[in-house]
C-alpha cells in the first residue's frame, strides 16, 4: 500500500505538478472509501471536500419531482469530484453517490484554500490543474447540450415522462444520409 | 489553315447540308425564334433559322433585334444550351411492378435519337466536352448520356457578334470552335455576299462534305478561296475583342477557397432569390435528384431522374435539416463549385463564359462581378 | 469520341437500377433502430468492404444511403442497421419478412482497418455510428493477432439506445477494451455518463502509432478527432465517416459535394487530415 504522497503524482489530475507542491497538498489529504450507494456528499451540504477518485465510479446527480434522479455526469478512476470547495458560499449543488465500491483521496477544502492563500505560486499551479479539468468538463457539457444523437422526434430523455405525448414531427423529413 | 479542307456554302448550300444530314438519318436541331427568344427546334428548312435576328443581352435582360443583314447565326446564345437534348430534365431510370411480395424491376430503354446539332457555339462545345468528362468519363458513367452523345453530329459555328454577358475569351473557351465538332461553319456577310465557310473536324464531317460536293448541281457549294479563309479568320478575331464581360481566372481556385467567409457572399445573398434560373440555363450544371412515382395501389412504381439545383433548401438535406440552409452558402457553393472545386474534380473550370447565368438572373447577379469583388477585397 | 469501356456493366439506366434483396430476418435493436438481414434474390452475395454503404430502396417511396453493418467476406445475410427517422426508413421499418427491397452498390471508401496492422486500433462510435464500424471491428477480430490493443469507445444518448449489447460483451471477452458512456443516464444505469470524448484520455492505446476510426454525428467526430490529436495521434491516422445527402452513390447527382469532394465517391471514410480544413467551415 502506497502512501498518499506516493500515489498522487501518478493520478492524472496531479500529473506534472512539482513534487514539493504534491507534498504540501498531500498534507490536506486522507484516504476514503465508499460502498455502492453511499453518498460522497449531498446537495446543500457544506462543501469542505474535494475527491480524487482512485477506483470505482461516482455519479453526480440531481433529483426532481416526476423526473426522479437524474445523473448528469460520472467520475471514474483518474477523475476528480467537487469544485464547490473553491467557490463561496462553499455548498454542494449536486449529490455525489458511489455507484460501485469506490476508493478516493479526500482533500480538506479549507486546508487546501489556506495553503493556496499562503503560497500564491502553489495556488496558481493548482488552479491551472483545476481549470484544465473544468475546461474539459465544460466543453463536454456543452457538446452534450447539443443532443447530437437525438432526432427531430426526440425529446429530452430526462424529461420524457412529462413530454411523452408531445412528439415533434418533421413533416418534410426525408432521410438521405447513411445511418 | 490551308491544309484543312474547306468549302463555301451559299444559303441553298446550307439547305443542301440539312437535306444530306436528314437523308442520312439525322434529325437536325438548330436555332429558331419562338416567343421572342432563340431556341433550338427540329430544322428542316433554312427558312426556320433566325434570319437577320440579333440579340441584346445584359444582366436580367434579353431582347431580340433586327440586324438588317440576313445573318442566320447573328444572335449569341439563347437560354437553352444543348444539354436538355443529351441530358434531359426528366428521365425514366426504371419501372417496377409488385405482385404480392415479388417485385420486378425493368430498366428504362434509352431513347438515343441520331441528332445533328446545327449552330453549336464554342462555349457550348466546351460545355459538351465538360459534360463528357462529368457524365461519361467516370468510374460509373451515365449510360444514357453516353448513348445519346455517341449519336450526335455537331455542326459548330464561329461566334461573330458576342453579347453583353459573354466572357468565353476569359475562360479560354471561344469564340472560335477549335475541336470536338464534325463540321464547323463561319458565316460571312460582306460585299462578296452571304455565305458560310465550312470545314470538317472528323471523318464523319469529311464524308458529309464529299456528299455535298457530289450533290451540288449549281454554285450552292464552292471551293473556298483564300479570301474566304481570311475573312473567316477575321470574324473570330474581331469577336474575341468584343466580349461584354471578363473574368480574371488567375489563381481563382485558391482565391475562392480562401474566401469562404468573405462578406461578399452575404451581399449576394441579399440579392439572390434562389430561383435556380442560373443552374437551369447553365450548360454545365449537372445535378439531379430522383423521384419515385407510384400508383395508388403501390403495385406500379417508376423512378425518375430530374434536374435539381444546389439553390434549393432540400438539395443538401440530411435528416433533421439542410447542410446549406442560407442562400449565402448556396450561392457560394454554386460559384465555388463552378469556378474552383470543379478544377479539382474534373481538371477544368465548370464555367464556359456563355453568360447565360447573368442574362437570365432576374436579379442581374453577375458571377464575373461577384468574383471581381472578392478579388478586390470589396465587402 | 466516347466509347464504353470494355466489359463495363452498362445497363440502360446503368448503376441506377437496384438489385433485389429479400428480408430474411429482422431484429429490433432499440426503440427506433432495427437491423435488416437481407438475402439476394439472384443468390449472388453483395461484395463490399467495411465502411461502405448501399442505396436502399423502399419501392414507391424512395431511396436512402445506409451503411453495411454485416461482416465482409463472410457468408451470411447482408445486414443493414437502420434508424427510423424519415419516410424511406419508416417504410423500411415496416418491411415484413419475405418482402423485397432494392439495393444499389456498395459505394464509397472503406475503413481500411488493415492499415492499423501492427499497431493499436481505436474505434470511436457515437449513436448509430457503431453500425458502420461493426464490420471493421469484426474484421479486426477475425485477424486479431495482426493488431495490438483494440479499443472501442462508444457513446449513445441513453442506455436504451445502445446497439449490439450482446456483441459488446462478446468483444470484451475477446480482449477488446470496451468503454461505454451515455449522455443521459437512467436511474438503473450504473455505467458512465458523459461525452464519448472523455473516454479518449483513459483508454489504453499507444497514440504514436494507433489507427482511429470515428463514426457518429459530425460535431461529435470533430470533437473526437481533436481529442485524439490532442492525445498524440497524427491527423492522417484518424479516419472519419462523413454524412451528406447522397442520391446516386456514383458522383453523378452532385448532392453530396463537400467543396471538391464527392462524399459518396471520395468518402464516406476520409482521413481527418483531408477534411480538417473543411469541417469547421459553416454550411460548406
Amino acid at each position: 500500500m502506497r502512501t498518499i504522497e506516493q500515489y498522487l503524482p501518478d493520478h492524472p489530475f496531479f500529473a506534472g505538478l512539482d513534487p514539493k507542491a504534491v507534498a504540501v497538498v498531500a498534507a490536506c489529504a486522507t484516504n476514503v472509501s465508499f460502498k455502492t450507494g453511499e453518498f460522497l456528499f449531498r446537495e446543500g451540504q457544506s462543501a469542505d471536500q474535494f475527491f480524487v477518485v482512485r477506483r470505482g465510479r461516482v455519479a453526480l446527480q440531481v433529483h426532481g419531482p416526476a423526473a426522479g434522479t437524474m445523473v448528469v455526469d460520472t467520475a471514474d478512476a483518474g477523475d476528480v469530484v467537487g469544485w464547490s470547495w473553491l467557490v463561496p458560499p462553499y455548498h454542494w449543488l449536486f449529490d455525489a453517490r458511489a455507484v460501485e465500491p469506490t476508493g478516493a483521496v479526500s482533500f480538506d477544502g479549507a486546508c487546501l484554500r489556506d495553503k493556496c492563500e499562503q503560497d500564491p505560486q502553489l495556488g496558481y499551479e493548482l488552479m491551472k490543474l483545476v481549470t484544465h479539468v473544468m475546461f474539459n468538463r465544460l466543453v463536454a457539457a456543452r457538446v452534450r447540450l447539443l443532443d447530437l444523437y437525438g432526432t427531430t422526434k426526440s425529446t429530452n430523455p430526462l424529461l420524457s415522462p412529462l413530454l411523452s405525448e408531445t412528439v415533434i414531427s418533421h413533416p418534410g423529413a426525408t432521410d438521405a444520409a447513411p445511418s | 489553315m490551308d491544309d484543312i479542307r474547306g468549302m463555301v456554302l451559299l444559303l441553298p448550300g446550307l439547305q443542301l447540308l440539312i437535306d444530306v444530314l436528314r437523308e442520312s438519318g439525322w434529325t437536325v436541331r438548330g436555332p429558331t425564334v419562338r416567343d421572342g427568344v432563340v431556341v433550338h427546334a427540329e430544322i428542316e428548312s433554312v427558312d426556320q433559322l433566325p434570319a437577320g435576328v440579333g440579340d441584346l443581352q445584359d444582366g436580367a435582360s434579353y431582347r431580340l433585334r433586327e440586324r438588317g443583314d440576313g445573318a442566320v447565326f447573328g444572335y449569341v446564345v439563347g437560354p437553352q444550351g444543348w444539354k436538355s437534348l443529351l441530358f434531359p430534365s426528366r428521365e425514366l431510370l426504371w419501372s417496377g411492378h409488385r405482385t404480392g411480395t415479388e417485385v420486378d424491376v425493368e430498366p428504362a430503354d434509352v431513347d438515343a435519337p441520331r441528332l445533328a446539332l446545327l449552330g453549336v457555339r464554342s462555349c457550348d462545345l466546351h460545355a459538351l466536352e465538360i459534360h463528357d468528362t462529368v457524365l461519361a468519363k467516370r468510374a460509373v458513367p451515365d449510360a444514357a448520356y453516353l448513348s445519346r452523345r455517341e449519336n450526335t453530329f455537331i455542326i459548330a459555328v464561329t461566334c461573330s457578334d458576342p453579347g453583353g454577358t459573354c466572357f468565353c475569351v476569359s475562360m479560354g473557351t471561344g469564340p472560335v470552335p477549335d475541336k470536338d465538332f464534325d463540321l464547323t461553319l463561319t458565316e460571312l456577310v460582306d460585299q462578296e455576299g452571304h455565305r458560310f465557310l465550312v470545314q470538317p473536324g472528323s471523318d464523319r464531317g469529311e464524308h458529309v462534305l464529299d456528299e455535298l460536293m457530289t450533290r451540288a448541281v449549281g454554285d450552292e457549294v464552292l471551293n473556298a478561296a483564300r479570301t474566304d479563309r481570311c475573312a473567316a479568320a477575321l470574324v473570330g478575331s474581331k469577336a474575341a475583342q468584343r466580349m461584354g464581360r471578363s473574368l480574371d481566372t488567375d489563381g481563382l481556385r485558391d482565391l475562392l477557397y480562401a474566401n469562404a467567409e468573405h462578406p461578399r457572399w452575404d451581399d449576394v445573398a441579399s440579392r439572390c432569390l434562389a430561383c435556380t434560373n442560373c443552374t437551369l440555363v447553365c450548360p454545365t450544371c449537372f445535378c439531379t435528384s430522383v423521384e419515385d412515382v407510384s400508383d395508388l395501389s403501390g403495385t406500379q412504381t417508376e423512378r425518375w431522374r430530374v434536374w435539381d439545383s444546389c439553390f434549393t433548401n432540400d438539395f443538401s438535406y440530411l435528416h433533421g435539416g439542410s447542410v446549406r440552409p442560407s442562400v449565402r452558402s448556396r450561392y457560394r457553393q454554386w460559384a465555388t463549385h463552378k469556378l474552383a472545386s470543379w478544377v479539382d474534380q474534373f481538371g477544368t473550370s465548370g464555367c464556359v463564359g456563355c453568360g447565360r447565368c447573368i442574362t437570365w438572373c432576374p436579379a442581374a447577379i453577375d458571377i464575373t462581378a461577384e468574383v471581381g469583388a472578392i478579388r478586390s477585397g470589396e465587402g | 469520341m466516347l466509347r464504353q469501356a470494355e466489359g463495363r456493366h452498362m445497363l440502360p439506366g446503368g448503376a441506377m437500377v437496384p438489385r433485389l434483396f429479400r428480408l430474411a430476418d429482422r431484429r429490433q435493436d432499440t426503440a427506433d433502430t432495427f437491423t435488416m438481414m437481407l438475402e439476394p434474390t439472384d443468390g449472388v452475395p453483395l461484395e463490399f468492404i467495411p465502411g461502405q454503404f448501399t442505396m436502399m430502396s423502399a419501392f414507391g417511396i424512395g431511396e436512402v444511403p445506409i451503411s453495411v453493418s454485416s461482416p465482409a467476406k463472410v457468408e451470411g445475410p447482408l445486414q443493414h442497421t437502420v434508424r427510423d427517422v424519415g419516410s424511406v426508413t419508416h417504410a423500411l421499418a415496416r418491411t415484413q419478412i419475405g418482402d423485397v427491397v432494392g439495393i444499389r452498390g456498395p459505394y464509397g471508401t472503406g475503413w481500411d482497418v488493415e492499415d492499423g496492422a501492427g499497431a493499436d486500433v481505436v474505434l470511436v462510435a457515437g449513436g448509430i455510428g457503431l453500425a458502420p464500424l461493426r464490420p471493421a471491428m469484426l474484421d479486426v477480430l477475425r485477424h486479431r493477432q495482426r493488431y495490438g490493443r483494440v479499443v472501442l469507445l462508444y457513446g449513445t444518448r441513453t442506455p436504451e439506445d445502445l446497439l449490439f449489447t450482446d456483441e459488446l460483451k462478446r468483444w470484451e471477452n475477446l480482449g477488446v477494451e470496451v468503454l461505454v458512456t451515455v449522455d443521459y443516464g437512467t436511474p438503473s444505469w450504473t455505467g458512465r455518463v458523459g461525452l464519448v470524448t472523455t473516454l479518449i484520455a483513459r483508454a489504453g492505446f499507444d497514440p504514436r502509432s494507433a489507427l482511429a476510426l470515428v463514426c457518429g454525428p459530425e460535431v461529435m467526430m470533430r470533437f473526437t478527432a481533436m481529442a485524439l490529436i490532442k492525445r498524440g495521434l497524427s491527423p492522417d491516422r484518424v479516419r472519419v465517416s462523413l454524412e451528406r445527402n447522397m442520391r446516386c452513390g456514383v458522383g453523378l447527382c452532385g448532392h453530396c459535394q463537400y467543396r471538391e469532394l464527392f462524399v459518396c465517391l471520395d468518402g464516406p471514410v476520409l482521413p481527418y487530415a483531408r477534411v480538417a480544413g473543411l469541417i469547421g467551415v459553416r454550411e460548406l
